[in-house]
């Protein structure tokens, strides 16, 4: 993948979910993507594989390239192709992302059957393959189990084996292990690091946990109210947070010994996005509002090199 | 060192599902009646359908002028009553599968299809379904009787016509709760079209609904045949259907009472065998169900 931009602007009803965002991802890079709740982080990522919830939402804009493609002039069949093929995600709950009436084998199979015409036994071996990468133990003995015989973990793992089957250019996770516990969260990241790593696809981390950012994401993009409000390498944006969205978050974070007192909440409730104020999203919880702030949204600004913002605070009067 | 007595709570209701007996009498009583039908022939002991008017309205084996010639006794026109019970099972019993399994199969790609697409799609079907679920399915019998006459593939029709409408309903709500699940998500994201979607994810996660549902109506679909016959909007006779037999006897309840009585207890039997048979698979498959 030599370039992936992607801008979208989607309409949900007269909400804007993902309000303009743009973003490119290099082979075997990984953007983290962070935001609270509701700032349009999973939108985002369903609006890449086009598959926002119909009726209510609506891609209006923008342009999703894989690999010089663009994905949003495709037709419905040829979108079904790249699903999978090119773009394949990993969603949040392994509890339900396996489908509880068939064995592991036939859900393994049944991609493979469709990407590579995989059929009986080349399918069965290639499955069992597809697992042992996914470090699952005895793979053999694993197609035959059902999903409520395994751990979340193990199911996690599943998925992941599945979503590597095409296996893609680009791969969305989208909170893959929030609903795991730490040590196998630990586990499961490394495991998509040296996925990553073998076949070289593209990842956007999509997560709440800036820890888990900072150890596996090589850039971030910290969105807000549908838009991204700062973007840039990890180091620098940890470092120096130039929105003071971004350093609100930070802020928020327990750290080990430091001192009590210091660990700030962000004042208010996020935006309603039905009815945002004409300027910065973020103004009204901003500890360093200014006038401007209320009356216009702020433009994205480069501070040094691939590091960039809105915020007026970074645009020189 | 203090030992801690956890109280056993989690037990009773674990014991209770494992003490689940299988139905063993509804089952044997459908199978019987499943036997007889096909084995009809070689088990009744007469002709169904041989007149005999010098032995009309015999009695049952036991009463004072009875014979094992005819163990149940004869009809108004002196036609064997075990012999046509014998053989009304087969109409009573085809016309239950039948009609449960095209009402069911109608039904169920209906629910599919709008759970699935839902937006204008679902709620246009969700429409015609509630339409049709106004619809009395005897008033519609009647009518199909009147007009294009009596005869089995119109009672199945007729009721088939008013039954997927049930089916769509349950269904789709059904399909509705199973969209929002992530294995959904995860397979259109893994590029499945939505015939895949359908019959790969969606069908079999409402197969125990819809095998609950269709063994609760053969019963049902059972009595309606029998009162469409009782009425003479169904099978039309000489052909023996229960619903039929009974409205021949009505007239003499009380001097040949076993004209009547028999061809209901028939009804009664397998209408009760398969609803103990379809809530004993809803407890255990889908105990959401327990409204239907």
């Amino acid at each position: 993948m030599r370039e992936l931009r992607t801008h979208l602007v989607t309409r949900w009803g007269t909400v804007r979910a993902v309000d303009g965002v743009s973003f490119a991802l290099g082979e075997a890079e990984t953007l983290g993507l962070v935001g609270e709740s509701g700032s349009g982080k999973s939108m985002t990522c369903l609006s890449i594989v086009r598959l926002v919830p119909r009726p209510a939402a609506r891609i209006v804009g923008g342009e999703v390239r894989v690999d010089g493609e663009d994905l949003l002039t495709k037709s419905e069949r040829e979108m079904q192709r790249v699903r999978g093929r090119k773009v394949a995600m990993i969603l949040q709950d392994p509890m339900s992302s396996l489908n509880p009436v068939f064995s592991v084998g036939m859900q393994i199979c049944e991609p493979l059957g469709l990407y590579h015409g995989l059929r009986g036994g080349a399918a069965v071996s290639r499955a069992a393959e597809l697992l042992r990468s996914v470090r699952i133990p005895s793979p053999e003995t694993r197609l035959r189990a059902f999903p409520h015989q395994l751990s979340g973990g193990m199911r996690q793992r599943v998925v992941g084996a599945m979503a590597i089957a095409g296996p893609p250019r680009l791969l969305i996770a989208d909170e893959p292990t929030t609903s795991l516990d730490l040590t196998i969260q630990a586990q499961y990241l490394a495991l998509l690091k040296d996925l990553q790593s073998q076949h070289r696809f593209a990842m956007i981390f999509v997560t709440h946990n800036l820890g888990i950012v900072a150890h596996t994401c090589d850039r971030v993009a910290v969105m807000y109210a549908g838009r991204i409000v700062e973007t840039g390498p990890v180091r620098r944006l940890f470092r120096t947070p130039a929105h003071p969205y971004t350093r609100a978050l930070l802020g928020s974070i327990p750290r080990f010994g430091a001192r009590r007192d210091t660990l700030t909440a962000i004042a208010g409730q996020p935006p309603d996005l039905a009815t945002l104020p004409p300027g910065c999203a973020f103004a009204p919880r901003c500890p360093d509002v200014m006038p401007r702030c209320r009356a216009e949204a702020p433009p994205e600004r480069a501070i040094d090199g691939e590091h960039t913002t809105r915020c007026w605070l970074h645009v020189p009067a | 060192m203090s030992v801690v007595a956890l109280p056993e709570t989690a037990a009773p209701a674990l014991s209770e599902t494992r003490r689940r007996r299988p139905p063993i009498i509804p089952v044997a009583i459908i199978l019987v009646f499943v036997l007889v039908a096909v084995l009809a022939p070689w088990l009744s002991p007469s002709d169904p359908y041989e007149q005999s008017l010098r032995l009309r309205h015999r009695p049952p084996v036991w009463e004072e002028r009875g014979s094992w010639a005819h163990p149940l006794g004869t009809d108004r026109l002196g036609r064997d009553l075990l012999s046509r019970i014998v053989y009304g099972a087969r109409v009573s019993l085809a016309a239950g599968v039948v009609t449960v399994l095209l009402a069911s199969a109608v039904g169920a790609a209906v629910g599919l299809v709008a759970g699935y697409y839902g937006g204008r799609v679902d709620a246009t079907l969700m429409r015609v379904t509630d339409a049709t679920l106004s619809f009395p399915i005897i008033l519609l019998a009647l009518i199909l009787a009147v007009t294009v006459g009596p005869s089995f593939a119109n009672v199945v029709l007729a009721i088939a016509v008013i039954l997927w409408a049930r089916y769509a309903r349950v269904i789709r709500g059904q399909v509705l709760t199973i969209m929002q699940l992530d294995f959904i998500a995860q397979a259109r994201i893994a590029g499945a079209g939505a015939w895949r979607v359908i019959t790969r994810h969606l069908l079999p996660n409402t197969l125990n609904t819809l095998v609950v549902l269709v063994t609760l109506q053969i019963g049902y679909v059972i009595i309606v045949e029998a009162s469409l016959s009782f009425l003479g909007a169904g099978i039309p006779p000489p052909t023996p259907a229960w619903g039929g037999m009974i409205a021949e006897g009505r007239d003499v309840v009380t001097s040949a009472w076993w004209v009547s009585l028999f061809p209901g207890l028939a009804i009664l039997l397998v209408v009760l065998a398969f609803n103990l048979l379809g809530d004993w698979l809803r407890d255990t498959f889908d105990p959401r169900l327990r409204q239907l």
